[in-house]
Parts: C-alpha cells; sequence; structure tokens
C-alpha cells in the first residue's frame, strides 16, 4: 500500500497525475513537466515535499553526534542557520544527503528522503553507541507528523508574506519571512500554529521550504497557492522538480548517490569538513581528497538533436579507441535549454569539462559534450527581488 | 474528453490507423499524448521497413519517458512525417492531423477490421 502525504486530496482536485515514488502516492505533473518546470524558472512554482522524511536531534551532546555521523561541520552553523550534508559510513559511501538546520544550539532538524527514512534512522541508530560523546541527546523520528512543502521561483519574495505574515519567533529573528537570507531557517506563526520557513530549495532558483505539522499542510498549501496565483505560482509535481534539479547538478538520492559511491566521487567535497576532527567516513574521504578519485560525476549536454539522455544509458568515450566508460545517472531534455542534459560517472581522467563522449541511445552513439556544473544557471535576481 | 475521430481505426497500444485505399498513416491517439504530454523527441522507421501488425517500430519520447510505437497493422514503411521530426510538439498539437508519424503499405487490409473502432476505443479509455 503507498503511502499519501495530507495533500493527496488537494492533488487529485487539481488534476495531479499521481505516481509511485519512494513508496508514496505522489503527483508527476499536473499539466505539464515542462509548463510547470519554466513556472519555476520565470515566476513560481509550489511542490508538496511533506514525503521527506524529518528527524529532531536535541540535547547538549546533539552537535558532537551531528559531527561524527555528518560530513559537513554543524559547528559553522549559527541558530537559525541550515547547511546541505550527507550521511556516509565507514567507507564513506552515502546513505544519504540532507539538510541540517540548527533551530537553536542544542536543537537541530535534519531533512532526509522519503526513500531513506528506515535506513537513515537505523543507521542513525546503530551510531548511537559508537559516537565518542554518546548521551545528551535525544533523536526522534517526525516524519510522520510533519508535512512540508516548497515554494521556488523568481516571484515568490513578491508573495510569501502574505500567506505567512509577521515576524519570526525563533530561529533567525526577522520581521518577515523574506528577510531570511538563504540558508537561513526561522519559527513563524501560521494561523495560530508555529511553523518552520527556511529559504532554500531544490530548484536553483530562489525559494523557501515550509516545514509544518501534518495538520495544517493543506492550509499552508492553499494559502501560498491563493496569494501566489496573481504572480504565476503553479502547483508544481516532481517531474519538473526533477528537471529542474537536474539542470542544476544537484545529485538525488539512488541516481548520483549511493553506498557504493563517495561524496568526493560525487563532487560534493565542498560539503565534507575533513578539519572538524574524526568523524564516519573521514579515512576515505582524506584518502580521495588527497590523491583523488578514480571515477566522477560529470555533467554533460547532448550536442547534436538527439533523444534525450535517460538513466542507465551507456556513456562511452570517442575517437579511435572510444570505449564505454560509465553510465547516465540522471537525464532528461531540459525545458530550459531545449536539449537533452544529464549527469553520470565517468573515469576522473575522462571528467574535464569540454571532453567529447557519447551516450548511447537505443544501440546508436549520440554526441554529446561533458560541461562545468551547473548546467543552467538562473539569471541573477533582479533588483526588486534583492530589495525584498 | 479526449478527441476520438470515428473515421479512424484504434489499435490497443493507443495508435491510430487512417486508412485510404491500400495505404494506412499512423500516429498516437488525443488520449496518448494527453498522457504523454510534452512530445520532445520522436524517432521513426526508415522507408521500406518492413512491419509486422504489433511490432515495435517508432519511440515517442515525453520529458519524464521514452514510449515505444506500435505498427498497429503490417505493411512496408512507405514515408515518414519530417514535419514531426523537426517539431515534435506537433504529436501534442494535432495528433491526427499534422502530428501523423508514418504512412505503410498495407500487407493484409484484412487486419485492419480487427482494430477498434472510435466506440470500442472511447471504451477501453474508459471515456464510453
Amino acid at each position: 500500500m503507498l503511502k499519501r502525504t495530507s495533500l493527496f486530496a488537494a492533488h487529485q482536485l487539481l488534476g495531479g497525475r499521481l505516481v509511485e515514488f519512494g513508496g508514496w502516492e505522489m503527483p508527476v505533473q499536473y499539466t505539464s513537466i515542462t509548463e510547470e518546470h519554466l513556472a519555476v524558472r520565470q515566476a513560481a512554482g509550489l511542490f508538496d515535499i511533506a514525503h521527506m522524511g524529518e528527524f529532531s536531534v536535541t540535547g547538549p551532546g546533539a552537535t558532537a553526534f551531528l559531527n561524527h555521523t555528518l560530513t559537513n561541520n554543524v559547528n559553522r552553523l549559527d541558530a537559525g542557520q541550515g547547511q546541505y550534508t550527507l550521511l556516509c559510513n565507514e567507507r564513506g559511501g552515502v546513505v544519504d544527503d540532507l539538510y541540517a538546520y540548527r533551530l537553536a544550539a542544542d536543537d537541530y532538524l535534519l531533512i532526509v528522503n522519503a526513500s531513506r527514512i528506515e535506513a537513515d534512522w537505523d543507521w542513525l541508530q546503530g551510531q548511537v553507541d559508537l559516537c565518542p560523546a554518546h548521551d545528551g541527546f535525544q533523536l526522534s523520528d517526525r516524519s510522520e507528523e510533519t508535512g512540508a512543502v516548497a515554494v521556488q521561483g523568481p516571484r515568490v519574495a513578491a508573495f510569501i508574506n502574505q500567506a505567512v505574515p509577521g515576524g519570526s519567533i525563533s530561529g533567525t529573528m526577522v520581521p518577515h519571512v523574506t528577510d531570511l537570507k538563504k540558508n537561513q531557517i526561522g519559527g513563524f506563526v501560521f494561523q495560530g500554529i508555529p511553523i518552520y520557513i527556511g529559504r532554500t530549495g531544490y530548484t536553483g532558483e530562489d525559494g523557501f521550504e515550509l516545514v509544518v505539522p501534518a495538520t495544517v499542510t493543506e492550509a499552508v498549501w492553499n494559502a501560498l497557492l491563493a496569494a501566489g496565483r496573481p504572480f504565476g505560482l503553479k502547483p508544481a509535481g516532481l517531474g519538473a522538480r526533477d528537471t529542474l534539479r537536474t539542470e542544476m547538478c544537484y545529485p538525488l538520492y539512488g541516481h548520483e548517490l549511493d553506498e557504493e559511491t563517495t561524496p568526493i566521487e560525487a563532487g560534493l567535497g565542498h560539503f565534507v569538513a575533513l578539519d572538524k576532527g574524526d568523524f564516519v567516513g573521514r579515512a576515505t574521504l582524506a584518502e580521495q581528497k588527497a590523491g583523488g578519485v578514480r571515477q566522477r560525476c560529470v555533467a554533460f549536454r547532448m550536442t547534436d538533436k538527439s533523444a534525450p539522455p535517460r538513466p542507465h544509458y551507456p556513456i562511452w568515450s570517442t575517437g579511435a579507441t572510444a570505449a564505454a566508460i560509465g553510465e547516465v545517472t540522471s537525464g532528461t531534455q531540459s525545458p530550459s535549454l531545449g536539449a537533452g542534459v544529464g549527469m553520470g560517472y565517468v573515469p576522473a581522467d575522462l571528467a574535464r569539462p569540454g571532453t567529447e563522449i557519447a551516450v548511447e541511445i537505443r544501440g546508436r552513439r549520440a554526441p554529446a559534450v561533458i560541461v562545468a556544473k551547473p548546467i543552467y544557471r538562473p539569471p541573477a535576481p533582479t533588483v526588486a527581488a534583492k530589495v525584498s | 474528453m479526449s478527441n476520438v475521430p470515428s473515421d479512424l481505426r484504434y489499435a490497443k497500444s493507443h495508435e491510430w490507423l487512417r486508412v485510404q485505399g491500400d495505404t494506412g498513416t499512423v500516429g498516437i491517439t488525443d488520449h496518448a499524448q494527453h498522457e504523454l504530454t510534452d512530445v520532445v523527441f520522436v524517432e521513426l522507421p526508415a522507408a521500406g521497413r518492413a512491419l509486422k501488425a504489433g511490432e515495435a517500430c517508432a519511440v515517442v519520447e515525453s520529458v519524464k519517458t521514452a514510449s515505444d510505437i506500435y505498427a498497429p497493422v503490417g505493411g512496408v514503411v512507405t514515408a515518414v512525417n519530417p514535419a514531426v521530426v523537426a517539431n515534435p510538439a506537433l504529436v501534442n498539437t494535432a495528433p491526427h492531423g499534422e502530428g501523423w508519424l508514418f504512412q505503410l503499405k498495407l500487407a493484409a487490409p484484412a487486419e485492419v477490421p480487427a482494430l477498434l473502432d472510435a466506440a470500442a476505443y472511447r471504451q477501453l479509455i474508459g471515456e464510453g
């Protein structure tokens, strides 16, 4: 039996096409992936992300526990800030990638992938006794009672204060939601109920993620839809979420990341804080950062008109010694660029941007070129968006 | 409601067939294009290729997925639609018209009546 978020009825009402994703019944699209994608790039899109998991880690030992289990350094976070980080096994393989928010000095909120909630929970439980300072904190899974939506796009700052009026009551203290800066989080009051709003997302655009009690998810969704419609806001499904994140080269667990792949190979070394002291997986990650890796996650763009690249299509080198060198992990037709784009792993010596490769599509090799990440760069924010 | 023209025949795999003499024109149905949305690429069979009824012979790709297209009846491909190769969105905007995919010379015209008529196809897609 597939799980449903508290927005299931809202999706049906909006004509969303529901598909299975990570054990959940989620909208892949409402009208068209391209339309929803472009709405996010040009105006705004609203996503149900209530399937994602939320763990709370609290207590005086929370910081030490998280710095033992996560690759990034939570000591770099002030109260009211968040960071992208990874949970690795002893081999440096990725158990999950996640966002860690420091709500207060000893109070953290972790937002994890829906498909990894159980694996993460089991892994973290297993780490409790192995942590050098293994007491003084409590780990709780809040996923069941917590909902979440993401509202993303260049026009979001023009209307979000209408949906959630007023200033913050915890975390980063600001007079309005739009006073949050990137990666900051604050507690706000929505219709008398405390919610969290972080300025982050998975699309490359300006935007916010709202983490709310499941009982008010639908009210928050409806308030954002009502405030945003006049600004071009559209509900957007997982299809657009995938094309948007692929253009930005944001990894998706199960595609670019798994327990046999390290953050260094994935190009996420920036989120591995080797200088913070020992943590799970550090030995392998330090060795790879210093000595290099055998394979690297690259971004590529099809150079001729071709069918879109798809996950698992073989990647080939070119020239007289052409050989299969890797596999596509994510691929699609980029709605922003009108071209096939994707990511995949290739040997490190073939990973330089500008390197010509080929993607095997139904037995034929179509030319492509490795490009710098991100594949698509949203234009700089307008003056109006900066002011707000 | 999908557009289901009554002068066409339909395969259960959501292709339509228009018969004129011994030539059949093939495309995907309005219902199918609506399910796919955002067609971004089509790959068509080579002219001269002999197809059996039910044979996978073309691919229509949306942003999200690649879908095989099956020959509704047997025959030899006589023409493919260059306009739809250049502008795959025609499959969405005019699935029964400018968005046609290929034509074939029917190998066995007797196969045609075995396809669904408009009423039966409407039932198949739950709009009967």
